[in-house]
């Protein structure tokens, strides 16, 4: 059955796609035919969705704009790639709106350019009449305990960019031998990392997962997985579809803490809709639990902050984490965790820290916020530097699904179209926009990726899944990315 | 294959697809239409008009300028489908192509409309939950087909946010869910 789909799928993204061709020409070579005209070039920092949708909007308010976006990794699409779940494929259908735009024929994408290494903010600001910061959050917070450097506790961004084929997560080889897990943060991500550690591989092997993680979950001995916030139910940061995955899943029953839920249902009916859906889950899986032949369970664990990672007797990995006991202080919206003094010890052998993403600076010349790990900025104008915009997390902070990050890019765009418009950029001038750019990467010996040369990658990536019985089989070497784009 | 069996193949084949993925959800709800997979039955669609029985049902579209667009269209279409279809200028709608996997083509209703439409299913309502400025006659697009006793209905497209009024070190109960 999914190979009939995935063979109909093929065959209807060609009649897409020629429909598609007939309206736009690709662009080959960073060097159009337009490149004489006098309309607006902008440049945009990051191929993932804040990029494209920034893109997308640009080209469409204005009819003589040109867009280039700029990305480090050959491969294009960020979190949509690298952050989504194997297991939710239709919230990677974004990509197909992403290809249109970059196959549009005032757009281009340039693969395999370090902005900041290679080439810098302020020669892209030479090039271009604006450029748009659009890179993302690819640090991540950490927990600053002690223990916390110790083998076999993880940042959920490595874990996911682990089981998700970022190249430089490749190497991770987690340690799946130990029966408990423990899961900081109780966002999206962390409910993701739990339903892939537990979920039966029969629901991921079909799916873009790559091999190695497959493999190594279907010999994974985790049997329980523990997801931990401060605060209380009423604070909880996912979203219901991910917590509903959680207890539909086969094979597991959910393990809670009666006592965590003290005072719940009398909150609940003066709770907006969304909220309380959300609580009379979570208050139906204390309730209901599960089967209890499951040999799989996981469970929600309030109230309680990690303060050190326990090493094993060995001293060689970690083995436990310790956790503080937190009250609430506060209401509504503002409700704080305050310690109590007590705490617990958790054994396990197996620490995810998902507890936010974090932009990091990657330019001097831009103005960053290390606080709030932010470009500092005004509705997307960066602070003091005209010319300079942002859209995304490294605008607002690593929150939100990719709605979020499209009305948010929809914003910069604007705000950039109306500066056109107010004078506020001078368009008289004329820029050279990618010619300059890839004469320049030329002389420090740097190639770029193009959109033609990724779609020859997205080619192979597809057939390997398929002789795997696989959606997709990623590379996960930028070497045999480069190998294969330009063959 | 004749243009009609390829579009109900293809939007059954699509059904099917999500049906596949998510054959271990207890709660899994088919949605109301076979809607299918919009961006591939778009250029189907013109060749099997005419082919069509279905009746013809005008719907009237009030944009977020204040603007109406009606449009006549086939009964057994999802809402997302008459936008698409239509090439109607409702801007970032349907990002996740009716898969119920985003809620950008979150619609609100008149009240007497909303009443006469079908059971609400839980994965649709999990994710009209995130919608902004969700209210009581609040549906998604994709999960609403038409039907002739829809005709003349009045489909309010609601205001996307602007984040930057949304102050990002607090939060309120209607702002977007974290990661």
């Amino acid at each position: 059955m999914m190979t009939m789909i995935t063979l109909m799928r093929g065959s209807v993204m060609k009649i897409h796609g020629l429909s598609s061709a007939s309206r736009c020409l690709a662009a080959e070579g960073g060097v159009r035919g337009l490149s004489s005209s006098s309309g607006p070039r902008v440049c945009i920092v990051g191929g993932g969705p804040a990029g494209f949708y920034t893109a997308q909007q640009l080209l469409k308010a204005r009819q003589d704009a040109a867009v280039d976006i700029y990305e480090r990794l050959p491969v294009p699409f960020g979190l949509v790639r690298f952050g989504v779940a194997p297991d939710h494929p239709e919230v990677k259908n974004v990509i197909n709106t992403f290809t249109q735009t970059a196959q549009h024929e005032r757009c281009s994408f340039h693969g395999n350019v370090n902005v900041g290494k290679d080439v810098t903010i302020d020669e892209l600001r030479q090039a271009y009449h604006a450029v748009v910061l659009s890179y993302g959050a690819e640090g991540n917070r950490s927990m600053g305990i002690p223990g916390e450097d110790l083998p076999g506790v993880f940042s959920a961004k490595d874990f996911v960019g682990w089981y998700n084929g970022l190249p430089s997560n490749k190497e991770l080889h987690p340690d799946l031998s130990f029966e408990t897990a423990v899961i900081l943060g109780q966002g999206n991500v962390a409910l993701d990392v739990a339903r892939i550690l537990l979920a039966p591989v029969e629901m991921l092997k079909e799916t873009d997962i790559t091999q190695n993680a497959l493999e190594a979950l279907a010999g994974s001995k985790v049997r329980r997985v523990l997801i931990v916030g401060r605060r209380g139910p009423l604070q909880i940061a996912c979203t219901i579809k991910e917590l509903r995955e959680m207890v539909n899943l086969p094979n597991t029953r959910a393990d809670m803490l009666p006592a965590d839920f003290e005072g719940i249902a009398e909150a609940l009916k003066d709770l907006p809709r969304p909220r309380k859906r959300l609580t009379e889950l979570m208050m139906k899986a204390v309730k209901e639990g599960g089967d209890d032949k499951a040999e799989k369970c996981w469970g929600l664990r309030f109230f309680r902050s990690p303060v050190e990672v326990l090493a094993g007797a060995d001293e060689k990995r970690a083995a436990g984490i310790r956790l503080a006991l937190n009250k609430l202080e506060g209401s509504g919206e503002s409700v704080r965790a305050e310690v109590t003094g007590q705490l617990e010890d958790v054994d396990c052998g197996l620490i995810i820290s998902s507890i936010g993403y974090k932009s990091i600076p990657i330019d001097p010349a831009v103005p960053f916020d290390p606080r709030r790990a932010i470009v500092p900025n005004e509705m997307g104008r960066v602070q003091d530097t005209a010319g300079l915009y942002c859209s995304g997390w490294v605008k607002r902070g690593p929150t939100g699904v990719i709605a979020t990050t499209m009305n948010d890019s929809f914003d910069t765009a604007r705000v950039l179209i109306q500066d056109m418009e107010a004078g506020k950029l001078d368009l008289s001038v004329n820029k050279p926009g990618a010619q300059a750019i890839t004469a320049l990467l030329q002389t420090r010996g740097v190639r770029m990726v193009l959109f033609s040369q990724w779609e020859k990658i997205n080619a192979e990536e597809e057939k390997r899944g398929k002789s795997l019985g696989k959606a997709r089989e990623k590379l996960l070497d930028v070497d045999e990315m480069l190998k294969i784009a330009w063959s | 294959m004749s243009a009609c069996a390829l579009r109900v193949f293809l939007q059954r084949a699509a059904v099917t697809r999500k049906a596949a993925h998510q054959t271990f959800s207890q709660t899994r709800a088919f949605p109301q239409c076979v809607t299918g997979s919009y961006t591939h039955s778009r250029g189907i669609n013109t060749l099997t008009n005419s082919l069509r029985a279905e009746e013809k049902v005008t719907v009237h579209f009030l944009n977020r300028d204040g603007k109406r667009i009606s449009v006549k269209a086939l009964t057994g279409e999802s809402l997302l489908d008459i936008v698409v279809n239509n090439d109607l200028d409702i801007l970032d709608i349907g990002a996740c192509e009716g898969t119920l996997a985003c809620s950008t083509c979150h619609l609100i209703f008149e009240e007497a409309v909303y009443k006469k439409l079908g059971r609400i299913s839980d994965e649709e309502m999990d994710m009209l939950d995130l919608a902004y400025g969700l209210t009581d006659t609040s549906r998604l697009g994709c999960q609403v087909c038409l039907r002739k006793d829809l005709d003349g209905m009045i489909l309010h497209v609601p205001d996307v946010i602007s984040d930057a009024r949304v102050d990002s070190e607090k939060e309120s109960s209607t702002a977007p869910p974290k990661v």
